[in-house]
């Protein structure tokens, strides 16, 4: 170890992707054995930043000195060779393999025989063995990472770390999935990794956990880098206020929707799946905006899939202009004129090879065939391009292939595609993640024109400023549970803040 | 989509719109080099005699790579194809042998109208595409498992029917002249102004299937479960009774390619059709279609199998070796893919 001040330096880091400037002139400085905290809203750019520490972004400017050096990553091999390791829970590498095989994954040890060099499976299970051993976990080497828990894989990838030998351990949201006791586990290791020497850096939304277990906290806000504040020195409300912190302007176009009589009522709507949504009821009138909010793994995109008969339900009734509806598939939810926009564009929303205008059809295609069993193309490219004329989506023509669009203008497109089908109710799952300024400015409108039209809608969520802006009421959930209705025009970010950390 | 704008002059020749151009129509522009080459170093290639031929064969070749095709633009396989091309010639041979032939496989067979016995070796070929359908989308085995399975299944049951005592597993021969007429006869005015019958029957079997990709929902749903399966789901399209469709349709166009298989070759064997399914995935695959799913065209269909059929006669007028032959095509289908493969491929 050298004696230098700071571990791990970035200095004026900028990051930035097609329309967004994702980070702003950020610096991060952590302290050898110290458990620092990074906090921000979703979207603050605290995952950028780690990814651009991690190997996986190059920074577009500034830059990163570890351990005294100045280095830079091209991967995120190059990465874990210099002692940064990040714990992220998505990431399970292969999970019908081993857990010795997961651990060493890239770095297999080798033995020589002669001229061959094989796999030297002793070692691999005594070292991994050994490890386990110092940080008093009990996983055995050879079971299969399916067949671990949650917990158990997130100790597994922290002693995947610290077989690195690593300064600085990047923990993302590590506690999101965990229950109280494997959470209190995870801190002893944390404890024990800090006495050690090594660095944590934590991103968690979770207040509590931030206040017991950081030395310092550094807070971010739309890609700029806020404060760095000893841990003594905070409390709830100084680092909400300071997370949040933001004045609107006129970034929503204004609304003249009018909310008429209850068009959708969900009544103690339960998940088939223990961990997800339960009991959740609300009311939807037409033409209103109704938000629902809350931190990521709240299961609200769980809810409205359910509602959409993408999941199933174990409990509980939905009934749309007075009539109760049974919805167990898209199909047939299509046929209750309801549409809903995925959160995930690129896995569940377009098809990518295929054109802009079979993008926008999909969907519709039972509306344009002739009696004799063919398509009205024409009929259905003329309403196509008027939709997506109407939606202002740029492309260079409808023939072009929708992978070549911005994200801004694909959105648009499953827009105008569930459109297309006259929907009554429209559920939008983070209509405008990934999308540049200028465009949710369009998404916005569009939206308020829909209500104004007398839709249905539905908006899931997670920037703040986005649901008090668009909303007219604001539900809030935690964990599955609704923890609150609120008035969207009263409601502050503080109050669903508290609302959507009730239970943690 | 048309182009509504004409060009100038100079655009439409700058180099740009060339290399467009070419990198848009690689497998054509391969095709054509082909025929050229092979005609140029030996003229009797180009004779009309030898190019109907070509299409002759082609013509089984297509119907079976067309119902294969639909399948691989939904990320599917069938495997089972040829073998069930087989399966629907050995059973529509042994129903339309001549009374008079003398080692008949049913003896007491009366004589059917001709409809009978086709309706009977499609009608196989419908089968097996039910149950590939049925295991695909319903059981969601891999499509390479399913219809292994059936695959393996089809080549049993042609044996088992061939295979009957006391006369053995012999080829079927000896079958009537109206039924050969569909694969060595022509349809026309008089002797010279004729097409040769299955030239047409493929011919409408190739519109029909352009026009199913098309210009019906099936078509686009075909493209939209192999684009993106998820996102086919969520917008609410019916998957399993698309995908059980198109493994049916397949199955019916193997039925039919079996039967004009036997009427060409006058007759019909338990080998008939053996690794026809690698050959017409592999025409399909060099015109263009993606196995990962979601893009390919009836018309590239086409040119794969006319590739890979120039190649094969062009191979033997040329004189070289059986065993080189199956070189070339090896190395011809992997690098019409790889260069096919470019226009998808530049970014990322």
């Amino acid at each position: 170890m050298s004696g230098n001040e700071f571990i791990l330096e970035m200095k004026n880091i900028s990051k930035n992707f097609p329309g967004v400037k994702a980070l702003d002139d950020v610096s991060l400085r952590v302290r050898p054995g110290s458990v620092h905290a990074l906090m921000g809203e979703n979207g603050a750019g605290k995952s950028t930043l780690m990814k651009c520490l991690f190997g996986i972004y190059q920074a577009d400017g500034g830059e990163i000195i570890l351990d005294g050096k100045p280095v830079s990553f091209a991967n995120t091999k190059q990465a874990l060779d210099a002692g940064i390791s990040m714990i992220q829970q998505e990431l399970l590498p292969v999970p019908q393999r081993s857990v010795m095989e997961n651990f060493w994954l890239g770095r297999f040890p080798v033995k020589n025989y002669g001229l061959v060099r094989l796999v030297d499976h002793k070692k691999m299970y005594a070292d991994t063995k050994a490890v386990f051993d110092d940080l008093k976990m009990d996983i055995s080497p050879n079971t299969k990472v399916i067949n671990l828990s949650v917990s158990k894989i997130q100790s597994m990838e922290i002693a995947q770390a610290v077989s690195y030998h690593s300064k600085v351990i990047i923990m993302d949201e590590p506690t999101s999935s965990l229950t109280e006791n494997e959470v209190a586990h995870l801190f002893t290791i944390i404890r024990k990794l800090r006495s050690e020497g090594v660095s944590i850096i934590y991103i968690s939304h979770k207040i509590e956990e931030i206040l017991e277990i950081s030395d310092e906290v550094t807070i971010m806000r739309d890609g700029k880098h806020i404060g760095t504040y000893p841990d003594k020195e905070l409390t709830t409300e100084l680092i909400i206020n300071r997370m949040v912190g933001r004045t609107l302007t006129n970034r929503f176009p204004p609304r003249e929707n009018k909310p008429g009589e209850v068009f959708l009522k969900v009544e103690n709507y339960t998940s088939t799946v223990e961990r997800s949504f339960k009991d959740v009821s609300f009311e939807v009138r037409r033409g209103e905006i109704f938000g629902i909010g809350g931190l990521v793994g709240a299961q609200r995109s769980e809810l409205v899939e359910s509602l959409f008969g993408l999941r199933g339900v174990k409990s509980g009734t939905i009934s749309i202009n007075g009539k109760t509806a049974v919805i167990t598939n898209p199909i047939q939810a299509k046929k209750y004129r309801i549409a809903l926009l995925t959160e995930e564009r690129r896995t569940t929303g377009i098809f990518p090879v295929l054109s802009v205008l079979d993008n926008t059809l999909i969907a519709n295609l039972d509306h344009y065939v002739r009696k004799s069993r063919l398509l009205d193309r024409k009929r259905g490219d003329k309403d196509a391009k008027d939709s997506i004329e109407k939606l202002r989506v740029k492309t260079p023509s409808a023939a072009t292939h929708i992978e070549n669009l911005s994200g801004g203008n694909q959105q648009k497109v499953i827009v105008a595609r569930w459109l297309l089908t006259e929907p009554d109710i429209l559920i939008l799952d983070e209509p405008t993640r990934g999308i540049d300024v200028g465009a949710k400015y369009e998404i916005y409108s569009i939206i308020a024109d829909l209500a104004k039209s007398g839709k249905t809608i539905i908006m899931i969520s997670s920037e703040m400023p986005e649901l008090i802006g668009m909303s007219d009421r604001i539900m809030v959930m935690c964990e599955g549970r609704v923890t609150g209705i609120l008035d969207g025009k009263k409601a502050t970010q503080e109050q669903i803040i508290t609302l959507a950390t009730q239970f943690m | 989509m048309k182009n509504t704008e004409s060009p100038g002059l100079s655009e439409r020749f700058n180099a740009r719109s060339i290399r467009e151009f070419s990198s848009k129509n690689a497998i054509v522009l391969v095709l054509i080099g082909l025929v050229v080459f092979i005609g140029f170093v030996q003229s009797s290639f180009l004779s009309l005699d030898n190019l109907v031929n070509i299409l002759r064969i082609s013509s089984v070749r297509l119907i079976i790579a067309l119902g294969c095709g639909g399948i691989l633009i939904t990320a599917g396989t069938d495997l089972s194809a040829g073998r069930t091309v087989g399966l629907a010639a050995v059973i529509v041979a042994s129903l339309v042998q001549r009374p008079d032939y003398a080692s008949k496989i049913f003896p007491s067979l009366p004589y059917l109208p001709l409809f009978l016995p086709i309706l009977a070796g499609v009608a196989a070929g419908l089968i097996v595409g039910i149950i590939n359908g049925f295991v695909v989308a319903f059981l969601k085995v891999p499509p390479f498992i399913a219809t292994l399975g059936t695959m393996v299944i089809a080549q049993g049951a042609s044996s088992l029917y061939v295979d009957r005592p006391p006369r053995g597993a012999q080829p079927i021969g000896g079958l009537r002249g109206d039924f050969t007429d569909l694969g060595t006869g022509s349809l026309g005015f008089n002797d010279t102004w004729a097409i040769p019958t299955i030239i047409l029957i493929a011919f409408v079997i190739f519109f029909l299937y352009w026009v199913m990709l098309n210009k019906t929902r099936l078509g686009k749903n075909i493209y939209a479960i192999g684009g993106n399966l998820n996102a086919a789901v969520v917008s609410g399209v019916n998957v399993k009774k698309n995908l059980i469709t198109v493994y049916v349709l397949g199955g019916i166009l193997y039925g039919l390619a079996g039967v004009l298989l036997a009427a060409r070759s006058g007759g019909a064997t338990n080998n008939y059709g053996q690794m026809y399914e690698l050959d017409a995935i592999a025409a399909a695959v060099i015109g263009g279609v993606s196995t990962n799913g979601g893009i390919g065209t009836a018309g590239g269909i086409l040119t794969g199998v006319l590739i890979f059929e120039v190649l094969n006669n062009g191979l033997v007028v040329l004189g070289v070796s059986a065993y080189w032959q199956m070189v070339v095509k090896g190395i011809i289908i992997v690098s019409a893919v790889a260069l096919d493969i470019r226009k998808y491929t530049k970014k990322r």
